[in-house]
């Protein structure tokens, strides 16, 4: 079943301003429950306003948005609800931190929905656990955290308030490399345990790879392809028409095999890519 | 959005208005202003309101960016306007109650009304077409000469360009939070007084940590750039008065004795 569906989906900044400037032109996107999606996109193609649009943040200039069946501005008022089932965290949301602790700041989704203090707390432990944060650090104030801890408190403040669609901005923008590794790693994990719709918009080809299912690739403010991971990194140069690339793997195996290897197409991780690689040298000796 | 606010914002373009001199401008604002309040009877209103529109048309700038600017003072405009409508003396023409409108009544209304607009428009006008920097640019020379009684003109100028600086900055700044808290739940737009300036707080503390943040990284890349105040500073673009502007010039002096001969020779409506 189609969790969200979206129909000439349009929003346009600054309307009837001599700064007018599409930002997404009339998408039709269907999200199936419980997948997880890749969004990818050149700088400005549109990522971040197609997010803001789902879960009900900007209002679209034309065509609607459908959540489980129905319209999410069938009643503006209700506006609310729709973003308790859709979550999204933000790209670089370390700044929304506010509160005297890391504990009250993750609470303050869940304390929003009316919740009673237990299941709040309950979700707060939940939550700094799903996405990888010490316990100690929840009676800290959110401001003594390092960038990295901070990221974590941030998603961890969406991730409690437990909704059905999780989606996330280049959560993993600015992090060591060990940092990227063990935050995807926790989302996926998320993903696994929950069951739950994810949404995760990167500029890392490598990380959409290991993590997504299907690939809505945006292009100047379209969706040029929404397909799953193989099929959209099996179309390398159309990609790259479009300023965007294939995981460096992806390029190293389809490379070989256009040399006459004999290993099959559409590698997408590097583990992957190894046990081919044996097997191969197996089939050879 | 906030960033829907007009008043005060630059609309870059290559109208005849634009390339004037922002020192030439501020005056010509300065010098509209005194002519509008100058005027006394209709025909030397309309004469400066007529200037000023066929300004506005100059700067090929969509009217509707000058209603928007105006929509959000209309307010003031109306309550000052009805305000005066009851206030004038003589015989009155209607009465309702203990309110009476009379003929000096309606006068002093469409008045102040105009006037008021007037000023907007005007103003409008100049922060349309003239970017910020060019602004404080031109301010600061415009009050050169009170260096004499030791003010600081150049750095209240740089203070000034850097607020103005970072007004657009500050401001998609608190979209940002704000669209962070409400994805949280954050109801910033229902409850009681008391209840939405609490709302408020998930949104000002990142804002002022971050503007802090800011200050504090901007004095750094200043002190790199061994900025040591204005004195013995010289100018990348320097601005200098042309042909555009002695036009402008020879049009407001037109301007200016055409509202002296009509409130010379015709009757004044208002005193
Ligand atoms: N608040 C805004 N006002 C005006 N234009 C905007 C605003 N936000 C985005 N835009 C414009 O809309 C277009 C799409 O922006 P968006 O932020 O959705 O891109 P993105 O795909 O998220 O890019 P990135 O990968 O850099 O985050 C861009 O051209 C941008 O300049
Ligand atoms: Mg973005």
């Amino acid at each position: 079943m189609n969790i969200i569906e979206t129909e000439n989906l349009s929003f346009v900044y600054g309307q009837g301003t001599p700064f007018e400037k599409t930002a997404n032109d009339r998408l039709n996107i269907q999200i199936k429950e419980g997948e997880f999606v890749g969004i990818i996109g050149h700088t400005g193609s549109g990522k971040s306003t197609l997010v803001q649009m789902l879960n009900g943040l900007i209002r679209p200039t034309s065509g609607t948005i459908r959540l489980e069946g129905t319209d999410i501005w069938q009643s503006p008022k209700e506006i609310r609800k729709i973003r308790f089932k859709v979550g999204l965290v933000f790209q670089y949301p370390e700044y929304q931190l506010f509160e005297e602790t890391v504990e009250k700041d993750i609470a303050y989704g869940p304390r929003n929905m009316g919740l009673s203090e237990g299941d709040i707390r309950e979700r707060v432990i939940s939550a700094a656990r799903f996405s990888g944060l010490r316990s100690e650090l929840l009676s800290k104030s959110p401001f003594d955290l390092s960038g990295g801890e901070k990221r974590r408190a941030a998603i961890a403040g969406v991730i409690a308030m437990d909704p059905d669609v999780l989606i996330l901005d280049e959560p993993t923008a600015g992090l060591d490399p060990a940092g990227r590794d063990v935050l995807l790693a926790q989302i996926s994990q998320y993903h696994k345990e929950r069951k739950n719709t994810v949404l995760l918009v990167s500029h890392s080809m490598e990380d959409i790879a290991k993590t997504a299912d299907r690939i809505l690739v945006m292009n100047k403010g379209r969706a040029e392809m929404l397909e799953d991971t193989r099929t959209v990194f099996s179309r390398g140069e159309e990609l790259e028409r479009m300023g965007l690339r294939v995981p460096q793997i992806t390029k190293i195996m389809s490379g070989l095999q256009k040399r006459g290897f004999d290993i099959p197409s559409g590698i997408l991780t590097v583990e992957q890519a190894a046990s081919v690689l044996a097997a191969y040298r197996g089939r050879s000796l | 959005m906030l960033k829907d606010v007009t008043l005060g914002q630059f609309l870059p373009g290559v109208s005849p208005i634009h390339r004037l001199d922002p020192r030439a401008k501020i005056l010509f604002l300065i010098a509209l202003i005194v002519f509008i309040f100058i005027t006394s009877n209709y025909i030397s209103l309309a004469l400066v309101a007529a200037f000023i529109v066929a300004l506005v048309f100059m700067t090929r700038i969509p009217v509707k960016m000058y209603l928007k600017s105006m929509k959000m003072i209309l307010f003031i405009v109306l309550f000052t306007g009805i305000i005066n409508l009851f206030y004038g003396r003589g015989e009155p023409l209607v009465k309702i109650g203990f309110l009476q409108i009379t003929e000096a009544g309606i006068n002093n209304a469409v008045f102040v009304s105009v006037r008021i607009a007037v000023l907007i428009l005007a103003s409008s006008m100049l922060t349309f077409t003239t970017s910020p920097t060019d602004l404080t640019d031109a301010l600061e020379r415009l009050l050169k000469p009170l260096t004499v009684f030791h003010i600081k003109v150049h750095e209240i100028a740089m203070m000034m360009t850097i607020a103005l600086r970072f007004v657009p900055t500050l401001l998609e700044e608190t979209d940002k939070i704000m669209s962070a808290q409400k994805a949280r739940g954050a109801d910033m737009e229902s409850g009681n007084l008391i209840k939405r300036i609490k709302a408020l707080i998930p949104v000002l503390i990142p804002l002022f940590v971050s503007a802090f943040r800011r200050a504090e990284e901007l004095a750094t890349a200043m002190e790199c750039r061994c900025y040591q105040g204005g004195s013995g500073r010289t100018r990348m673009k320097r601005l200098h008065f042309g042909k555009a502007d002695l036009y402008g010039l020879a049009a407001c002096l037109l301007v200016l004795c055409g509202v002296i001969i009509c409130n010379i020779f015709l009757p004044a409506t208002v005193r």
